[in-house]
C-alpha cells in the first residue's frame, strides 16, 4: 500500500516535470512576444523584415532585418555544406568500417569536440583561421562568413556524426546481412542499403546540425566581422542575428524601440529553430514508426 | 555521462556559493558596473582600495556603458562606469524611476586611430577620418597612400567608444547628423580584436583606447581641421586638450555619493587613485 502511494507520487512528479519543461518553452515564447510586439507594430512589419539598412542607434533608427537574416542563413549554409559530407563520412566509417577499438576512440574524440567552448573556437578562428583565409583568397580582411562557417562546422559535427551513427546502427542487422549474402560488396551495401534505410535519421541529423549552428553566438561574433551588409559572397563579412543581439544588448536603453527590436530578433530566431527542430523531430519519428 | 553528472554538480556549486556569500555577508560590496574600456581601470582602483580598506569589498563587472547605466537605473549597481555621457533618453528614464544620476569625472582617455606601421599614411584630419568611416573614401591612394582598399574597423554598438567615435568623428561633432558608419565597416567585439586585425593587415584602420596602444600599431596624427596642426595622441596631448579625439571617463551614482561609496570615490579622485589611472595608461584628470 505504502509503496503504491510513493509510486503514485513519483509518477505525478515526473509528469509535472514534463509539463514544466513545455511550460518554460511557452513562457519564453510569450516573454519574447511581449517584449517585441510593439516593435513589430510600431515599425512596418514588411519593411522591417525586408529592409536592408540596420542602423538601430541613428536618428531616425532603421531596423532592416534582411542583412542579418541573410547573414545567419549564409553562415549556416556554409557550415552545413562543410559539416555534412565530413560528418556523413565519419559516421559511416565509425559505424560500418572501423574496428571496435578505433570506433571507441573516434566516438569519444568527436563527442569531445562538442565540449570545446565556442569562445575558444572563436579565438582560434581569429588567430589562426582568419589570417589563412585572408592570404589564401587575397582579401582585405579574413573576418568573413567563410571563417564563421568553418568554425561552426566544427560545432555541428558532433551532433551530425552521433545522430547519423545512431541511425545507421539502428538499421536492422538482417538488411545488411541480406545484402552481403546476395553478393553485394561492403561499399555497395552501405550505399544502396544502409544509407537509404537510415535516410530519415540523416535528414534529422542535418536539421539538428542547422539548429545548433544558427543559434551559435560567441564564435560568429568574434570571426565574421559583423558588418551589416547584404552578402553576395561567402568571402564577405556578415552580421548574424545572434551576434547582433549579443553585441547590442549591452548598450541598449531598456524599454526603447531598439531594445524591443533585439527581442524581435530573438523571436525570429526562436521561430526558425522551432521549425527546424520540428522538421527534425518529424523525420526522427518517421524512422521509429 | 557528463549530462548525468551536471545536475548534482550544479547543486553542489550553488550550495558552495550560498555558503560563501552567506559567510562574507558582513558588509555589502559596492557594486561597480559598466564600460568595458574602464573595467580594468576600475579593477585596479579596487585592488588598491582594498589594500587600505580590506573590510570594504568592491565588486567590478563590465558589460558596456549602457549596461552600467541600466544597472544604475535598476538599482543593482552603486556606481555606473561610463565612457560617454548619459543620453537624454537615459536620464529621462532614470528620473521616471526615481533615480537621479550624479556625474563624476574620474579620468581622461584619448582614442587613438591606428594603422599598420607599414602603412605610409601617418596624418589625417577629422574630416578625412569621417569620410573613411562613412564610406566616402575607400582607397588609401585618395589619402596619399598606396593603391589599396581601406578596411575600416569599428567597435560594436555596445561600446561607449563606438558611440563617442560616431558622434565626435563620423558625425563631425554632431554637425552632420546624416553621416553614419558605412554598412561595410567591420564591427569587432573588443579593443583587442581591433589591435590584432590592424597589426596583421596593411589596409586596415581602426580606433582604440590609448591604453591599448602597442608597438605593432602606428597611431595616426590627427588634425581638428584642414590647416591646423596634426597631433599624435599621448598622455600630454590628451591632458592639454590639443589631441582632438579625447573624452572623459565618468562615474554615475544615484544622487550625490554617500558613506562607503563616497569613501571609494574620494580614493579614486585622490593622488593615489590618480596614480593608478596613470599606471593603467589612462590620463589623470589633473
Amino acid at each position: 500500500m505504502k509503496n503504491k502511494i510513493i509510486e503514485e507520487i513519483i509518477e505525478r512528479l515526473i509528469y509535472l516535470s514534463g509539463i514544466i519543461a513545455i511550460l518554460f518553452v511557452v513562457l519564453i515564447f510569450i516573454f519574447l512576444l511581449k517584449e517585441s510586439i510593439t516593435f513589430f507594430f510600431e515599425t512596418n512589419f514588411i519593411q522591417t523584415l525586408f529592409g536592408i539598412d540596420w542602423y538601430p542607434i541613428s536618428e531616425p533608427p532603421k531596423f532592416g532585418l534582411l542583412p542579418l537574416i541573410m547573414g545567419s542563413i549564409l553562415v549556416t549554409l556554409g557550415a552545413i555544406v562543410i559539416a555534412v559530407p565530413f560528418g556523413l563520412a565519419a559516421a559511416i566509417f565509425i559505424s560500418e568500417v572501423a574496428p571496435k577499438w578505433l570506433r571507441d576512440i573516434l566516438k569519444t574524440g568527436i563527442e569531445l569536440l562538442a565540449a570545446i567552448p565556442s569562445i575558444v573556437l572563436g579565438f582560434i578562428g581569429i588567430v589562426v583561421l582568419a589570417p589563412i583565409i585572408k592570404t589564401a583568397f587575397d582579401l582585405p580582411s579574413g573576418l568573413t562568413a567563410l571563417a564563421g562557417s568553418i568554425m561552426l562546422a566544427f560545432m555541428a559535427m558532433p551532433t551530425i556524426v552521433s545522430i547519423i551513427e545512431d541511425a545507421l546502427s539502428s538499421v536492422p542487422k538482417s538488411y545488411k546481412e541480406g545484402a552481403l549474402a546476395l553478393g553485394a560488396t561492403e561499399l555497395q551495401t552501405i550505399r544502396r542499403v544502409m544509407l537509404p534505410a537510415a535516410f530519415s535519421g540523416i535528414i534529422a541529423a542535418v536539421m539538428l546540425g542547422i539548429g545548433r549552428v544558427i543559434g551559435e553566438t560567441m564564435a560568429v561574433l568574434m570571426i565574421t566581422g559583423n558588418a551589416a551588409i547584404m552578402p553576395n559572397s561567402i568571402l564577405q563579412p556578415v552580421r548574424t542575428l545572434t551576434a547582433t543581439i549579443a553585441a547590442e544588448m549591452g548598450e541598449v536603453i531598456q524599454g526603447s524601440l531598439h531594445y524591443q527590436a533585439l527581442f524581435g530578433i530573438g523571436l525570429i530566431l526562436f521561430v526558425i529553430t522551432f521549425f527546424i527542430n520540428l522538421v527534425a523531430d518529424m523525420f526522427l519519428h518517421r524512422r521509429k514508426a | 555521462m557528463i549530462k548525468k553528472l551536471s545536475i548534482p554538480i550544479l547543486i553542489l556549486v550553488c550550495s558552495i556559493l550560498l555558503v560563501i556569500t552567506g559567510c562574507s555577508a558582513g558588509r555589502r560590496a559596492i557594486q561597480v558596473k559598466g564600460s568595458d574600456t574602464m573595467v580594468n581601470l576600475a579593477q585596479a582602483w579596487t585592488e588598491e582600495y582594498m589594500k587600505i580598506n580590506p573590510d570594504q569589498p568592491v565588486a567590478v563587472t563590465g558589460g558596456g556603458s549602457g549596461t552600467g547605466i541600466a544597472s544604475l537605473i535598476n538599482r543593482s549597481a552603486d556606481i555606473a562606469l561610463c565612457s560617454r555621457e548619459m543620453k537624454k533618453k537615459e536620464i529621462k528614464i532614470a528620473e521616471e524611476r526615481g533615480v537621479h544620476p550624479f556625474e563624476i569625472q574620474v579620468a581622461n582617455d584619448g582614442i587613438a586611430v591606428v594603422v599598420s606601421p607599414k602603412n605610409p599614411v601617418d596624418q589625417l584630419t577629422l574630416k578625412q577620418l569621417s569620410d573613411i568611416f562613412a564610406g566616402k573614401i575607400k582607397n588609401w591612394n585618395q589619402l596619399g597612400g598606396p593603391d589599396r582598399k581601406i578596411v575600416a574597423l569599428s567597435r560594436d554598438r555596445n561600446s561607449g567608444t563606438h558611440v563617442f567615435f560616431l558622434e565626435h568623428v563620423v558625425k563631425l561633432q554632431k554637425k552632420d547628423q546624416s553621416r553614419e558608419f558605412a554598412s561595410d565597416v567591420l564591427m569587432l567585439p573588443s579593443n583587442q580584436a581591433i589591435v590584432e586585425e590592424v597589426a596583421g593587415s596593411l589596409g586596415a584602420i581602426g580606433y582604440i583606447g590609448l591604453g591599448y596602444m602597442e608597438k605593432r600599431l602606428k597611431a595616426v596624427a590627427v588634425a581638428k581641421e584642414q590647416g591646423s596642426d596634426h597631433v599624435i595622441p599621448s598622455n600630454r596631448t590628451v591632458l592639454n586638450g590639443t589631441y582632438p579625439i579625447s573624452r572623459s571617463m565618468l562615474f554615475y551614482t544615484n544622487g550625490e555619493p554617500e558613506d562607503n561609496v563616497k569613501a571609494f570615490i574620494d580614493f579614486v579622485l585622490s593622488p593615489a587613485g590618480q596614480k593608478v589611472v596613470l599606471s593603467m595608461d589612462f590620463v589623470p584628470i589633473k
